[in-house]
């Protein structure tokens, strides 16, 4: 039985919404637009469950090819869409969380300019995104990888007229374009050695290679891979862009910078597990990357003041935790980690969304507090993210950062390293998280109170958000219109069910999750270690968590004026971690500053100025010069051209007599 | 008998002081004059060769070049008047209106 599953139709309505809205949006009432781009993407969801249902139970691939996009001799390209479980999940996560959130903009958007704009920029996000979700080659991906980076950017830089929100889009498209590179140089390497892109074709090839012969060829493929990777999806050394992403209105930074774009590189990494089962070295590069991202942001996210960036580096951290999980060829487990961190982490985002409607776009969580009792469903849907992305069970981040340490623990070389560095970094997630949420929600509002002590300039540097874009005169503070509660509780309530789908056997589960995945992925065979040690280093993290909620609890509830005691006497390690190291400004140091001046000198001054313009400028004076020479021929003196007149019948004459004698 | 070159000697003669004077002279009725040379040079060339050679067509030809010269003549010294008239000189160096 195949089923015909139009998987074309996913990716081409939100298209649809997105040429609507943007050719004739402007025109349209902002209510039309909404449901414009809402009937969309619901359609496109609608589709995705349905094809899903179809195909659940079938353990093969589904393939879709619409026709040839390049073909070169041996080389095709087709249009191509690709279904197993893998894409499956990745289809739903994305269709879904992306409705979800597009519900909420229609809120939460209700009150600034460039509505249509929003939605269309959202829609075609969504598009490009399905593409590279759905690609059945390393092609087509790419286009997908590309378009969601134009989106990004264009929706980074949405409120364009602020020259931090425009020089973050600029920022994350540069940064972003480093990776895609290496992701292309590794297509190519792919089409030089098995002359497709095609992942059937390329995984063939690549299962029939022997560890031994293929080595060389698949680690430098599987390390390309994984730099273009680390790009996308804001790893060491190219995670600089997603902190500065953050200047995008927030449902954006819920939908791209934290459940969706961003894990595209997860989902390359996991898609092509063919090639980086064959290249262990590669993945031990991959494992150490997550491991030292890990804990790199999550140190980092410790000391930030303005909420969504807290947020930001902990995404940048969660996502290191699912490169870690990769690394040791644990891709289902980066792929469970994948989904519940799109649940919870989506609804993180837009509950400070929400915090930051109610007090009139202010983002600086000094200035924020007691809002428990003031907008109380955000409170508790915040609230439950929070114990999910710490690790408490039965939520669903306890779940997959378990499988995940779990893992990491079973990995070949340096597991117990890998197992510290991750249990470290979960209870560091679980201090920020629950500093962000004592600091937020309990205490006192502290509204335009803050004392503007040895920190400011971090306020000042930082809470340049959303003032300006939210300055509709809130009288009070207020909860959040119903459109955008809903998807908070749906979300809420998928981070709570979302992790029970890979519930490990030793707690009474048979990890579903990873048997589903199993036909999608080329993952060794587990080696079968006691999986009654399990439950105790569960109950490790479980405790970390506990101890970060303890510090947080002590350090910012019950003694409130301590933090500020104890940063002044660590003062230089707390500027250090505040301004994040100095790696933005190291890398301007040692890479933006000597290649403006590089392209100053030798290439505007010397290439293009000299070279180009010389030759050009040259061409033009000098035609210029031989013109005004010979414009002395043509004096308009009607006896000098009777002149050359004679002078030529004279020559004619002249030849004449001579040929005939000679 | 005179012969044929010396005939063409002179033609040619009659035909470089006409083209000589053309270009030297600027009194525009001189350079009329000039022209008037050159057609001439040439028709003794026309009739000297139709002498060789008995045939007919050279007288023909100078008959046209005389009618032509003719008819010239009459607009030339007409262009020549009017000229003179806007003017009031005869120097084809000042007749420069049309100059940039």
């Amino acid at each position: 039985m195949n089923p015909t599953l139009h998987l074309w139709v996913i990716p081409l309505l939100p298209l649809m919404g997105a040429a609507i809205n943007g050719l004739f949006g402007r025109r349209f009432r902002n209510s039309m637009v909404s449901s414009i781009a809402l009937l969309f993407t619901g359609a496109s969801f609608a589709w995705a469950l349905w094809a899903a249902l179809q195909w659940v139970h079938q353990p093969a691939r589904y393939v879709e090819i619409l026709g040839d996009w390049i073909w070169a001799g041996d080389f095709h390209a087709p249009f191509g869409f690709y279904l197993d479980h893998l894409s499956m999940v990745m289809m739903l996560v994305v269709t879904g969380v992306g409705f979800l959130i597009h519900i909420y903009s229609a809120g939460y958007m209700a009150h600034e300019g460039g509505y249509y704009r929003f939605f269309t920029y959202l829609n075609l996000f969504m598009f490009f995104m399905l593409t590279l979700v759905l690609a059945n080659n390393y092609l087509l991906m790419f286009v997908g990888w590309e378009g969601v980076g134009l989106a990004s950017y264009l929706l980074i830089g949405f409120y364009f007229l602020k020259d931090s929100a425009a020089n973050a889009g600029k920022k994350a498209f540069i940064v972003n374009r480093i990776g895609d590179f290496a992701f292309l140089l590794g297509m190519f390497l792919i089409i030089q050695h098995f002359g497709s892109l095609n992942f059937d074709d390329v995984f063939n090839s690549v299962s029939k290679m022997s560890p031994e012969t293929g080595w060389g060829l698949l680690t430098a493929i599987a390390l390309l891979l994984m730099f273009g990777a680390t790009g996308k999806s804001a790893q060491v050394p190219l995670y600089v862009w997603l902190p500065d992403a953050m200047e995008g209105p927030t449902p954006v930074s819920a939908l791209i910078h934290a459940a969706t774009m961003v894990t595209a590189g997860i989902y390359m990494i996991a898609r092509s597990s063919a090639i980086f089962s064959l290249a262990p070295h590669a993945l031990e590069v991959v494992a150490v990357i997550g491991c030292l991202t890990a804990i790199f942001a999550a140190t980092m996210g410790l000391a930030q003041t303005d909420i969504k960036r807290v947020l930001a580096y902990s995404t940048v951290s969660q996502l290191g935790y699912m490169f870690m999980a990769c690394g040791v060829a644990a891709y289902s487990a980066a792929i469970f980690h994948l989904m519940t961190h799109a649940f919870f982490k989506a609804l993180l985002f837009l509950g400070a969304g929400s915090v930051i409607h109610a007090i009139g776009g202010e983002q600086d969580m000094r200035r924020m507090g007691g809002l428990r009792k003031l907008i109380p469903v955000t409170f508790w849907v915040v609230t439950i993210a929070t114990f999910a992305i710490a690790g408490f069970p039965p939520l669903a981040g306890f779940f997959s950062k378990d499988e995940i340490l779990w893992r990491a623990l079973q990995a070949e070389h340096g597991g117990w390293i890998l197992w510290t560095v991750g249990i470290i970094t979960a209870g560091l997630t679980s201090f920020y998280m629950f500093r962000l949420w004592f600091m937020t929600f309990f205490g006192e509002l502290r509204l335009g109170k803050v004392n503007h002590g040895h920190d400011a300039h971090a306020a000042a540097s930082h809470s340049h958000g959303h003032a300006a874009d939210h300055g509709h005169g809130h009288g009070g503070v207020h909860e959040s219109p119903c459109i955008m509660l809903g998807p908070l509780v749906i979300l809420a309530v998928l981070s709570v069910v979302g992790g029970w789908v890979g519930r490990p056997q030793a707690m009474g589960g048979s990890n579903i999750f990873e048997t589903f995945l199993a036909s999608a992925i080329y993952a060794p065979a587990e080696t079968a270690a006691e999986r009654g040690s399990e439950l105790v280093f569960a109950a490790i993290s479980v405790g970390v968590a506990l101890l970060g909620f303890l510090l947080a609890y002590w350090l910012y509830y019950l003694q409130p004026e301590l933090p500020s005691r104890i940063t002044a006497r660590i003062r230089g390690l707390y500027t250090l971690v505040l301004n994040k190291y100095y790696v933005d400004e190291l890398y301007g140091r040692f890479f933006v500053k000597p290649l403006l001046s590089l392209s100053t000198v030798v290439l505007w001054h010397g290439v293009d100025q000299h070279m180009i313009d010389g030759t050009v400028n040259g061409a033009g004076s000098a035609s210029k010069g031989i013109g005004n020479q010979l414009r002395r021929i043509q004096s308009g003196n009607i006896r000098s051209y009777a002149a050359w007149v004679a002078i030529g019948g004279a020559a004619v004459i002249t030849y004449m007599a001579w040929a005939m004698f000679k | 008998m005179v012969p044929l070159s010396w005939y063409l000697i002179l033609s040619a003669v009659l035909f470089c002081l006409g083209a000589a004077a053309f270009l030297i002279k600027r009194n525009i009725i001189t350079i009329f004059m000039a022209i008037e040379l050159m057609l001439n040079g040439v028709n003794l060339s026309f009739v000297a060769f139709a002498a060789h050679l008995h045939k007919l067509s050279g007288h023909v030809f100078v008959f046209f070049v005389m009618v032509v010269a003719a008819a010239e003549a009459a607009v030339g010294l007409a262009i020549i008047i009017a000229v003179f008239r806007s003017r009031e000189t005869l120097n084809v160096d000042r007749v420069n209106l049309l100059k940039l």
